[in-house]
């Protein structure tokens, strides 16, 4: 699966939901994964869109970068308004009233922003009354839309505009907040980490999350090289340091089973990771020890999950 | 002609959303509207209503799902109160900028703080720019008939746009009345099938909510003003339709013994029930020159419709439900000020307020103010608003 990974581009499917021309930046890892989600899930989706970097560089009137249904309604209620659309288009068309009677996917989309901050209570409701949705967060972990001010998926140490790291800080103080185990908790069908970095990883999460019956949540790493200080060149390698150095491993919690989708028999030091990253460039050696022991840390509390929902 | 049935306000509200044959319903819990949403999910658990009932985990989510619902094409239901409407705020002002035809029930009740339960006007004059078609019921007969002709309204093609169909928290919400229902075939006949101009579909993909450049957003805003204005011209010819099929003529302002009067009371809401036997009193009593008029539809204000009404008119008495804090007038009485400034001979305007959070209007207070209004009249006072009913 690894080594499929490599070829992407070319074992991808040829489909395109999402259009290039869009006003991303260069190098945008967010908008990479969007493609792969988009390119998984054919033509029979529909999408309900948070306020953010996304909803902005593909709808830019009369622009826009979508080829299947969209909309846009505000910041924090994608997962309300992916909850209307669903049941919207079930109870129509159990009265025969909707114009098309194929399966059809409803996606909510968001930043994390727009996610595990504001969003949150909107994404809770929501997974927690069942709709047959999948909601995809894109954490590229602060909120860039606005210029890059963190968000409570920020990760420690890192320097954003409203957690700059000077004199008296190291930047971001508080750890990131783990959403995913937030949606776990709500004991919904299917449950993902990934990242546009491992394309079929991902691809076959969105596959797994899309087939689902009920609600299905994915937490896409989007590496994002203005927020990170980072060479857009650089963004998908990235990726992969998140997942070889342990900070963001892959792994899904189907009907409740934990399972590593992607492992690795040796760990790169976290270092690795922080290292290109100019929001990590303050840190102090004592600071990436400090970071070091909290990555083994969740680490060792993930594979004793995966071992308990194994036993 | 069908036999009257008493019933709660509320509830009789809840039958009209189910013989408008609604899709979607989403709502969350708030005194006075409770009885409304506890009804309506009745009905759709014992399946005498096919709809999705949506019970939400808060009002901003209420009015969230009511987008997704609507834009999926399906005809779409909510009610709230006070707090409710204010935490829905944020998306009030998308839905009409969308052109999603949502109605909404609005038991109108006080904004807090303090909290209060009780029945003003401040928490819809708090969404009066969101562009929602905004209807006064002020009885039972004419919640449930509104009800049902907003959906007409709000889903006909050339409008496309919210509606909120006001009704007084408790005073009216909570009371059992009198009501003539219709029937379904009645219903059927009046109310076609919701037929939505665009709708998310992936065999006609549309992206809804683009952003808006500074080149397009003015004249996006410029064609949303534009819709609500003339959809008051649609709200005529349904209530004209409805009328000449059920016997029930609605007005956008309603007029009550104002033939040879030299002061008209104007009020919104269930307490010009309560106006009308003070005109009726001081009338055929007292001999007084007065009358009344009940506006009835606020958003579009009916401009012209008032300017005809009062025409030959000295003294106007407007009495408000709400206080635009610090302001030039309370929110009714200085929207019409400026309604007649540009028109000649305009009576001169009286603005009151009355009755907040629950304070009781009596007839004593209308007749009170029709004499304090004729006396400011007489004096010229100068004055931006005057508070009724209130210890000092
Ligand atoms: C209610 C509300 N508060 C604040 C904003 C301003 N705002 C728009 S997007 C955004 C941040 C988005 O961050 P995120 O969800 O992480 O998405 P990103 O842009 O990072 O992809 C903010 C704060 C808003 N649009 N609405
Ligand atoms: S700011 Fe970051 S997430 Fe937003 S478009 Fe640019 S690279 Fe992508
Ligand atoms: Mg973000």
């Amino acid at each position: 699966m690894d080594a499929l990974n490599v070829y992407a581009a070319k074992l991808a499917p040829q489909q395109e939901s999402l259009a290039p021309g869009h006003r991303a930046c260069q190098g945008c890892a967010e908008l990479l994964a969007v493609r792969l989600v988009a390119k998984t899930l054919g033509q029979d989706f529909i999408i309900a869109n948070a306020t953010g970097c996304l909803e902005i560089v593909t709808s830019s009137y009369p622009h826009s970068a979508w080829k299947v249904p969209w909309i846009h309604v505000a910041f924090e209620n994608a997962a309300a308004v992916a909850s209307g659309v669903e049941a919207g288009i079930k109870i129509l068309k159990k009265k025969g009233k909707y114009p098309v009677d194929r399966d059809i996917k409803i996606i909510a989309q968001a930043g994390d922003g727009g996610t595990v901050d504001i969003g949150l209570q909107a994404l809770s409701g929501a997974l927690e009354r069942g709709h047959d949705f999948m909601y995809i967060c894109y954490d590229n972990e602060a909120y860039m839309n606005t210029g890059i001010q963190r968000s409570s998926s920020t990760p420690y140490g890192a320097s954003t505009t409203t957690s700059p790291a000077g004199t008296e800080s190291i930047g971001q103080v508080t750890m990131k907040k783990n959403v995913v185990e937030i949606a776990a908790a709500h004991d919904i069908p299917y449950v993902a980490t990934a990242s546009p970095s491992y394309p079929f990883d991902l691809m076959e999460k969105v596959r797994k999350g899309a087939e689902a019956k009920g609600p299905a949540y994915i937490h896409v790493l989007a590496p994002c090289p203005t927020g990170w200080r980072l060479a857009p060149n650089l963004a998908l390698s990235i990726g992969r340091l998140a997942v070889e150095t342990k900070v963001f491993p892959l792994y899904e919690i189907e009907n409740g089973k934990y399972r590593m989708t992607v492992s690795y028999k040796n760990h790169r030091p976290v270092i690795d990771y922080l290292k290109p990253q100019g929001r990590f460039r303050h840190l102090k050696e004592d600071n990436i020890e400090f970071i070091q022991q909290y990555v083994d840390a969740s680490y060792e509390r993930l594979l004793k999950k995966i071992e308990m929902s194994e036993g | 002609m069908a036999k009257k049935i008493g019933i709660e306000v509320s509830l009789a509200i809840s039958e009209a959303v189910k013989l408008a044959d609604v899709d979607a319903i989403a709502a969350y819990p708030i005194t006075p509207q409770t009885h409304i949403v506890e009804h309506l999910s009745e009905l759709v658990a014992d399946g005498d209503l096919n709809a999705e009932f949506i019970p939400v985990e808060s009002e901003h989510s209420a009015m969230s799902v009511c987008a997704g619902t609507s834009a999926a094409g399906a005809r779409t239901y909510t009610a709230t109160s006070s707090q409710g409407l204010a935490l829905m705020n944020e998306i009030l002002f998308i839905i009409p900028a969308l052109r999603l035809p949502v109605v909404m029930t609005l038991a109108n009740r006080s904004l807090s703080g303090p909290i209060s339960i009780w029945n003003d006007h401040s928490d819809l004059m708090s969404v009066r720019d969101t562009g929602w078609i905004s209807i006064f019921a002020e009885n039972g007969q004419e919640a449930f008939d509104l009800t049902l002709q907003s959906f007409k309204i709000a889903e006909d093609h050339r409008v496309m746009l919210p509606i909120n169909v006001n009704i007084d928290g408790f005073t009216l919400s909570h009371v059992i009345e009198p009501h003539e229902f219709l029937s379904q075939e009645e219903v059927d006949s009046f109310l076609p099938p919701y037929d939505p101009p665009l709708q998310l579909n992936p065999d006609k993909p549309v992206s809804m909510g683009m952003v808006g450049i500074p080149e397009i957003y003015f004249e996006a805003k410029k064609a949303q003003d534009v819709a609500l204005i003339e959809s008051k011209a649609v709200i005529k010819e349904v209530f004209q339709e409805f009328g000449e099929k059920f016997g029930r003529t609605y007005n956008v302002i309603e007029s009550y013994r104002a033939e040879d009067a030299e002061t008209l009371l104007l009020t919104m809401g269930s307490i010009g029930e309560t106006a009308m036997e003070a005109i009726d009193i001081m009338k055929d009593e007292q001999g007084k020159k007065v009358g009344l008029l009940r506006l009835r539809l606020w958003r579009p204000f009916p401009v012209d419709e008032l300017r005809e009404l009062v025409k030959g008119i000295k003294t106007l008495a407007v009495i408000d439900r709400a206080v635009s804090f610090g302001g030039t007038g309370a929110p009714v009485g200085g929207e019409i000020r400026s309604a007649l400034y540009s028109t000649e001979d305009r009576p001169y305007v009286a603005s009151f307020i009355a009755g907040l959070g629950g304070r009781d209007v009596t007839i004593k207070d209308f007749m009170d103010m029709v004499n304090l209004a004729e006396k400011m009249e007489t004096e010229q006072e100068v004055h931006e608003y005057k508070m009724i009913g209130v210890r000092e």
